[in-house]
């Protein structure tokens, strides 16, 4: 018999053992749950799945209310393999119009990527096929619809100042943290301009999901959920029609038309042809469309030339001068300039076309003189009862010509602006030395050729700024944020041109005469006062470009435009009767003359470059 | 003599039991619907009939189970070994057999068979741990389960039958045996972390001094000398026998162990998972029900071998360290009965339980918190499933039958 009572304190060296382990857990699980955050974090990690929902991008209105952008359904067709039973795929591919194998291969990358994540299966179904597939939803288990909107366009025009939406890359993302990849971003235009606004705000929605990321229902009841926020609509300053009566007008010609309401510097038509469909830049094509329009290096379809094509703005730039030398007190109502078939100058000669003379100002503007502009510049230059030298006269002529709007952008909602060219003095100082030029050596500025550049814009502004009598407001394209009636308040600050309302007043009756009984006829509107000047920009060796600035009524401008037909040959030929129809559209919405209206919208310019 | 069962026993099993069963609960209910064909509805079947094995367990005679130890023993070998010939395999392991729509795990079942003839054989007033005479009978009946079990391909389910050891000493083995696997351990976790000839360079600095101490006696050195060697031995060699002996993923479990692996997604997804589920509960834990990690599946096993996470999770620090306490209350019990037990065969049978009952706890909480390599066997009483639930019922209850006329308290 053996007596085990002797190990009897055994007991408490197994207690002791099982008593440490225990203690050990404990202190372990203290660390484990109260200690370390870590794992509260990884836990919500894990099982919360943040989904965000896209905003649905604003409306965009012309000035009128009608669409202009709005956004449209589109629906993929998902697929989760998991719960794909009894797929009839033939009458599947049937009804996406893809083949089988096809299908079948569709089905097999889904599934290589997960069984349980609902996979993309086709993009952007038609409604007809939207429509057939929930119809038979009972025999497509595994697949649903997923609906998300792109944008649709209701016009075929303005594709330049809409812009386009495209999905953000990887420096917008670094430099918003909004957006998340496959998120869409506007990338031109008022898409652009405007994202903030169009954008809205992503909603958010927290879910559960377990280990194979399947939905589980709802975190917290939805507590943390935000709904997403629809973007602004727009309202923008474009006509529609008159837009899309432009692009008519221009089609088959290179160059633009810039029409502007003098009154609010709103801009209600932006032609640059040629142009394209916006409708293009949208949906599962829109990669393959921009390459095309981007490698089109014949015709730049997505080169915005209201905007960005720099002209010597040639005769047009005669008004600029008639101001500024009235402002400069060069020349007043009195003043006459003789012009013999133009003006000479040592052994040169700026030639002219044969009109009365001499002229004044009304005249000069009437008949379009050369040889008034080039004296009036030689006076003003060299005048040195006001100027002590010919830069000292020439900084000022140059600081009243920028503050027309030329040599420098307008900063508003319009992207992509140059800024043309107004050369300074420094310019022609390093070109031929300081005190080394006077007014004969750079004449040709007087008449808007030489080293001088403008945009379509700033001639459309010009001339509001001459219907306005002295002011102008920034060129802009978005008239209302949020609600029709709010105004776009970012641009209606007046800016003085510097002019006196005064001097005004004869270049106006000259651009009126111009039209009555001048160069710029063909731009009359039956039943109102139109002024117009035309110009004719040299552009050798190839055909002159057809330049011509209008506004109308004269007593109360309602619309502003400038016209450029590239390598249209005179301003009187091709850019006078498109401007003589765009303000008969706007002023009257009717045509009076549609066989002038066929004869233009129908020929074409033979470009060879 | 009036029969008096043990209430404090009673009272932890259903406290436990009813963890288990929330626990089960919370991961697997849908709102909404009541079912017995989902988790909670078997494990609601499997409690109803464990207490009904219970109560049946307690009109038995107090000498039954000595009587019936050897055919029991008899009885469940025969299982293991017609599972090891005709069992199902679930998850790698040939461990269930499987009876109609049913699966029993004879494995748990043996384990109980296991103590209480291991109880008997020690209740021999003849039998003397300190003879070999004795002690190789005692091994062959722990050893017989133990391979076959193993040759079920599940090294898991055997491995609590060597806490048994505890229970041994308790009897009167030599301290040797555990000092032993202490040295073992230690030597074992000195090699994961340092290079081979640093763990030598200290062994020998520390037999050198004790030599020196030692140096008058001289009928130690031998001794010494011998243990020098089987420890040099072990060294040089473990790293062989650990690599030949050990399958690849328990290698990988060990390795994961002691952050030689660096994983959260292969190997050591679940252990990562299981931390995540437990260190994201906190203090209070998230409530009942409102476990996200475990209700959601990223726990695997989560009803099962990894049932502590749900604990964890929803019932925080407050909720695993009360499981903690019940289950040292249970086995502190266990023992304090059996110490004052008149009888042997009760004294060390309760040795045998609370030995397989802390292996058990040891090794399951400690590797949902990464104390412990992975290694899949049931919480006991706590862990859904019915064999793992009526085997353990069946140990404590015996217990408790055989225990009610001691004089205890």
């Amino acid at each position: 018999m053996v007596n085990r009572d002797i190990y009897k304190g055994r007991q408490f060296i197994i207690l002791f053992f099982f008593g440490i382990v225990a203690i050990i857990y404990v202190i372990r699980l203290f660390f484990l749950q109260v200690i370390d955050d870590k794992w509260k974090s990884a836990a919500e990690n894990n099982a919360i799945r943040r989904i965000v929902n896209a905003a649905p991008r604003g409306v965009i209105y012309d000035r009128n209310g009608a669409i202009l952008v709005d956004n449209e359904m589109s629906y993929d067709l998902m697929v989760v393999p998991f719960n794909v039973k009894d797929l009839d795929t033939i009458e599947l591919s049937f009804i996406l119009g893809i083949d089988t194998a096809d299908l079948m291969a569709r089905l097999r990358k889904a599934k290589a990527y997960s069984s349980y994540v609902p996979s993309v299966l086709v993009k952007q179904l038609t409604p007809q096929m939207n429509a057939y597939i929930l119809e038979r939803s009972h025999k497509y288990k595994g697949f649903y619809v997923y609906p998300r909107t792109v944008r649709k366009y209701h016009t075929s025009g303005a594709a330049h100042s809409l812009g386009y939406i495209a999905e953000v890359n990887y420096n917008d993302m670094e430099k918003d943290n909004y957006y998340a990849l496959g998120d869409y971003i506007g990338k031109s235009g008022i898409e652009r301009y405007y994202e903030t606004d169009l954008r809205g705000t992503k909603g958010v929605r927290y879910v559960l999901v377990d280990n194979f990321r399947r939905d589980k229902g709802s975190y917290k009841n939805g507590e943390l959920d935000i709904d997403a926020v629809p973007g602004k609509s727009l309202w923008c300053s474009i006509d529609k029609e008159l837009q899309e009566y432009g692009e008519k007008l221009m089609k088959g010609k290179r160059g633009s038309i810039v029409a502007i309401e003098p009154s609010s510097g709103e801009i209600l038509a932006l032609v640059s042809s040629p142009s394209y469909d916006p409708s293009l830049l949208i949906g599962s094509d829109r990669g393959k469309n921009y390459m095309k329009l981007q490698n089109d290096s014949v015709n730049k379809p997505l080169f915005n030339r209201a905007l960005m094509a720099q002209y010597p703005p040639g005769s047009t730039f005669k008004l600029v001068n008639a101001l500024v030398f009235q402002q400069a007190h060069i020349v007043n109502n009195s003043t006459l300039y003789s012009c013999s078939m133009g003006y000479a100058y040592g052994n040169r000669k700026l030639g002219c076309h044969g009109h009365a003379s001499p002229l004044d100002i009304i005249g000069s503007v009437q008949n379009s003189c050369n040889a008034w502009y080039c004296r009036g510049l030689v006076s003003m230059l060299e005048n040195r009862k006001y100027y002590k030298t010919t830069e000292d006269a020439y900084n000022h002529w140059y600081k009243m010509v920028t503050q027309l709007g030329f040599g420098q952008k307008f900063n508003s909602d319009l992207p992509y602006e140059l800024t043309g060219f107004i050369p300074s003095a420094e310019f022609y100082n390093k070109h031929y030395g300081q005190g080394r030029w006077k007014a004969t050596t750079i004449n040709s500025i007087s008449i808007g050729q030489g080293e001088i550049n403008a945009t379509p814009i700033q001639l459309a502004n010009l001339v509001s700024t001459i219907a306005n009598r002295g002011y102008y407001y920034p060129p802009h394209i978005v008239k209302a944020i949020g609600h029709k009636d709010s105004l776009n308040t970012s641009f209606n600050q007046k800016k003085q041109s510097g002019i006196e309302s005064k001097y005004f007043e004869p270049v106006i009756l000259g651009m009126e005469r111009a039209v009555t009984g001048g160069t710029a006829r063909r731009a009359a509107v039956p039943g109102y006062r139109v002024g117009a000047k035309t110009g004719t920009a040299q552009n050798p060796p190839y055909a002159d470009h057809s330049l011509l600035v209008c506004f109308a009524p004269l007593e109360n401008p309602k619309i502003a435009i400038s016209v450029i037909v590239e390598n249209g040959g005179f301003g009187a030929t091709w850019a006078a009767p498109i401007a003589s129809l765009m303000m008969e559209k706007y002023l009257t919405d009717t045509i009076t003359r549609p066989d002038l209206e066929a004869s233009i919208a129908n020929r074409s310019i033979y470009y060879v470059k | 003599m009036k029969s008096r069962f043990d209430k404090r026993l009673i009272v932890y099993y259903l406290i436990l039991v009813f963890i288990g069963f929330l626990s089960v609960l919370s991961t697997s209910y849908k709102q909404g619907h009541f079912s017995f064909q989902t988790s909670y509805g078997y494990q609601l079947i499997w409690i109803a009939t464990s207490i009904i094995l219970a109560i049946v367990i307690c009109v038995f005679n107090n000498r039954f189970f000595w009587h019936a130890a050897p055919w029991l023993y008899t009885f469940f070998t025969i299982m293991l070994v017609v599972v090891v010939l005709f069992g199902t395999e679930r998850s790698g392991a040939k461990s269930w057999l499987g009876i109609g729509n049913f699966g029993i795990q004879p494995a748990e079942f043996a384990k109980y068979a296991t103590c209480l003839f291991l109880a008997r054989r020690l209740s021999d007033m003849h039998c003397d741990l300190s003879k070999k005479k004795s002690l190789i009978p005692i091994l062959v009946i722990i050893g017989i389960p133990i391979g076959l079990i193993l040759l079920q391909n599940d090294t898991g389910s055997a491995l609590p039958l060597l806490f048994l050891v505890f229970a041994l000493f308790r009897e009167g083995l030599t301290p040797w045996i555990l000092i032993i696997a202490v040295c073992a351990v230690v030597l074992f976790v000195l090699l994961v972390y340092l290079p081979q000839w640093i763990v030598f360079a200290l062994v020998v600095l520390l037999f050198a001094w004790m030599m020196f101490r030692l140096r008058k006696r001289k009928k130690y050195h031998l001794g010494l000398i011998i243990v020098f060697i089987i420890v040099t031995t072990y060294i040089f060699t473990v790293d062989l026998v650990y690599n030949q002996v050990l399958k690849p993923h328990q290698k990988q479990r060990i390795e994961l162990l002691f952050g030689k692996i660096n994983d959260t997604k292969g190997i050591g997804y679940n252990v990562n998972q299981a931390k995540i589920a437990i260190g994201s509960g906190g203090f209070f834990g998230k409530g009942f029900g409102n476990g996200t990690q475990t209700k959601l599946n990223f726990v695997p096993e989560q009803v099962t071998d990894f049932i502590f996470c749900t604990i964890g999770e929803e019932g925080g620090f407050v909720g695993t360290t009360f499981v903690i306490v019940i289950f040292v209350l249970l086995i502190g019990r266990i023992i304090s009965i059996a110490e004052k037990s008149q009888n042997a065969f009760v004294r060390s049978y309760g040795y045998c339980i609370a030995s397989i009952f802390f292996a058990h706890v040891a090794i399951n909480i400690g590797m949902t918190i990464g104390l412990m390599p992975v290694i899949g066997i049931p919480l006991p009483f706590i862990s859904y499933g019915g064999s793992s639930l009526w085997a353990f019922t069946l140990m404590l209850f015996t217990f408790v039958m055989e225990s009610r006329n001691d004089n205890w308290d």
